[in-house]
């Protein structure tokens, strides 16, 4: 463990705030939101970045949760003492959304009505839901303004969708591999592995037991999930064609193997129905495209810094061309970059230095800039 | 764009290209910089109280310009400037970009739409120590300016003083200013001859 430009042992919290007016109608009581704090409040409140995660990501983005912890947060290479997100001078918060499992509402919360866990009855959640979520836990800081919302991927869509909900909040807005909305293909990806979920024979109708979950389906959707986060040249490098065996009953090459781990270390901390809650919530979110999208974020006010990976199949950067373009016709202060990178849409979650240098000196202009 | 680049370490008293566009904008403009290098130019247009932007397709020139504060796309200016509004800017410059790009004229006549007026400085080809270079060496001239080989250049295009003139002249666009140089010097003589970078201000 390196401690050094670390945030050190961290504890997950949860706050039950009041009751939230979903955008399908029905209301959420109490919300519960898990979250995470680096770095301190200053007196005039004026310092705080709320940081938001991508589909499985969760409230724990840097640091570490116990002294035995191997593996920091999700955002440890950017945030802490010294590190773009300088906990040093700003005060971090990383909220887990909810729909999700890693301790806000979402469909394993104990429904109050039957005592029992929503499962698949829980409500619909939205990318807007999601902020509206974080809102209440903002104001229960007391803060008036965030200094930034910073996002990658859905955690992207979210600083968006952030920008022109509450326009008079946010002084900076950073969207990192995100999009204004899903492409068929994007949308294509989730469908398949939400169908590997639906044809779990332990799935239920969603409403299965935590001892008989759709672990199969569930690791299947996860498989493919995890293929689209890499790049073909980064895949190549790590598993090449090795080792072809031709036995037609084992998974005889290297990335079949991978994957294999990688969808069964999933189901341990990830939940069937989540899935399909928060990539529903990705497949809905939608600002439009062209003169759609810039009437959607002419509201905006804050200035944004939005960073693509040329590597990026996933997200590709064109996708966040969209939302530059739309910016700027709509007259906003904008900064864009396509990194060269060779990672895939990971790569906002890896070291680089120039990615470093970008938030960096987005993060010190002047307020009125 | 990598020439601006190489003029980078340059200072504004080494940029009498730069003294003139400052001189000429008046605070509270909008100006759209293409091929906006590492950022040198915006950095002194928003000190002065302009309101700038740019775009640049160099990836480590791009770091910079954010580095600075100077708002920057980073992408392609012959891959359209399309999303922005006629007249939105009160500026656009093409800062010894308009020789790398593969379709000047249309480019152009785009920062007219986008601008109400553009500023274009380019090297000049017809400068003498170009011409002598050719004439005696017989070979491609490799100067401060066009600091490449023919291999390694990102010039498409070579032109001269009365080449730009000769252009304006076909494409139709009014020509307000013109303004020659020659290391600190502006040129007021045989500008053709006589000076190694060309400034001129349409509409």
């Amino acid at each position: 463990m390196d401690l050094e430009r670390s945030v050190g042992i961290v504890e997950t919290k949860t706050a039950t705030l009041g009751d939230l007016r979903l955008d399908n109608g029905s209301v959420l009581s109490p919300t519960v939101i898990a979250y995470e704090t680096y770095g301190t409040l200053s007196p005039e409140k004026d310092n705080a970045i709320l940081i938001c995660h991508a589909l499985s990501g969760d409230a724990h983005a840097a640091g570490y949760l116990s002294s035995s912890d191997k593996r920091p947060g999700w955002w440890d290479d950017y945030v802490g003492p010294g590190k773009s997100f300088d906990t040093n001078q700003f005060f971090i918060i990383s909220s887990n959304v909810i729909g999700g499992c890693k301790g806000s509402s979402g469909p394993m919360s104990i429904n109050p009505v039957s005592g029992k866990p929503y499962g698949s009855s829980f409500p619909f959640v939205s990318i807007k839901d999601m902020v509206e979520a974080q809102k209440l836990l903002i104001d229960s800081f007391g803060i008036q303004k965030l200094f930034c919302v910073a996002g990658g991927s859905m955690g992207g869509m979210q600083a968006l969708q952030w920008s022109i909900s509450y326009p008079d909040f946010l002084t900076n807005c950073i969207i990192l591999a995100s999009s204004p909305e899903h492409s068929a293909m994007q949308i294509a990806f989730n469908e398949v592995g939400r169908q590997a979920i639906l044809s779990d024979p332990n799935w239920n109708n969603g409403l299965y037991e935590d001892n008989a979950s759709p672990r199969k389906g569930l690791a299947l959707a996860r498989m493919v999930g995890h293929i689209t986060y890499l790049s073909d040249d980064k895949m190549r490098e790590k598993f090449g064609r090795n080792p072809p065996r031709g036995n037609l009953l084992n998974s005889d090459f290297a990335v079949g193997s991978y994957l294999i781990y990688q969808g069964e270390s999933f189901v341990d901390r990830f939940d069937a129905n989540s899935y399909i809650y928060v990539t529903k919530a990705l497949d809905h979110f939608s600002l439009g495209k062209g003169q759609e999208l810039t009437k959607a974020l002419s509201p905006a006010q804050c200035r944004f810094l939005i960073i693509s990976y040329s590597s990026d199949w996933l997200y590709p950067p064109a996708q966040s061309r969209e939302i530059v373009k739309s910016l700027e016709a709509a007259d906003k202060r904008v900064f864009y970059v396509e990194l060269n990178t060779k990672e895939g849409h990971d790569s906002f979650l890896l070291p680089n230095s120039k990615q470093e240098d970008v938030i960096n000196g987005f993060l010190k202009m002047p307020v009125d800039e | 764009m990598i020439a601006s680049k190489v003029l980078s370490s340059k200072t504004l008293r080494e940029r009498p290209d730069f003294a003139y566009i400052l001189d000429a904008i008046s605070p509270g403009s909008r100006v759209l910089d293409l091929g906006c290098g590492n950022g040198d130019l915006l950095y002194l247009l928003k000190q002065k109280g302009i309101r700038g932007q740019g775009i640049e397709k160099d990836e480590d020139a791009i770091v910079e310009c954010i580095r600075k504060g100077v708002y920057v796309h980073h992408g392609d200016i012959d891959e359209g400037l399309s999303h922005h509004e006629d007249k939105r800017f009160d500026y656009v410059i093409l800062n010894q970009t308009i020789q790398e790009t593969r379709h000047p004229g249309d480019i152009i006549k785009e920062g007219l739409r986008i601008g109400k007026r553009v500023i274009i400085v380019f090297p000049n080809f017809g400068y003498w120590e170009v011409r002598f270079r050719i004439l005696f060496q017989g070979k491609t001239p490799v100067t401060d300016l066009l600091p490449y080989r023919w291999f390694n250049t990102p010039n498409l295009h070579f032109l001269s003083v009365l080449d730009f003139e000769e252009f304006c002249q076909l494409r139709g666009f009014t020509v307000e200013d013109k303004a020659f140089f020659t290391d600190l010097k502006q040129v007021k003589f045989s500008p053709n001859f006589f000076s190694k970078l060309a400034l001129f201000q349409i509409r």
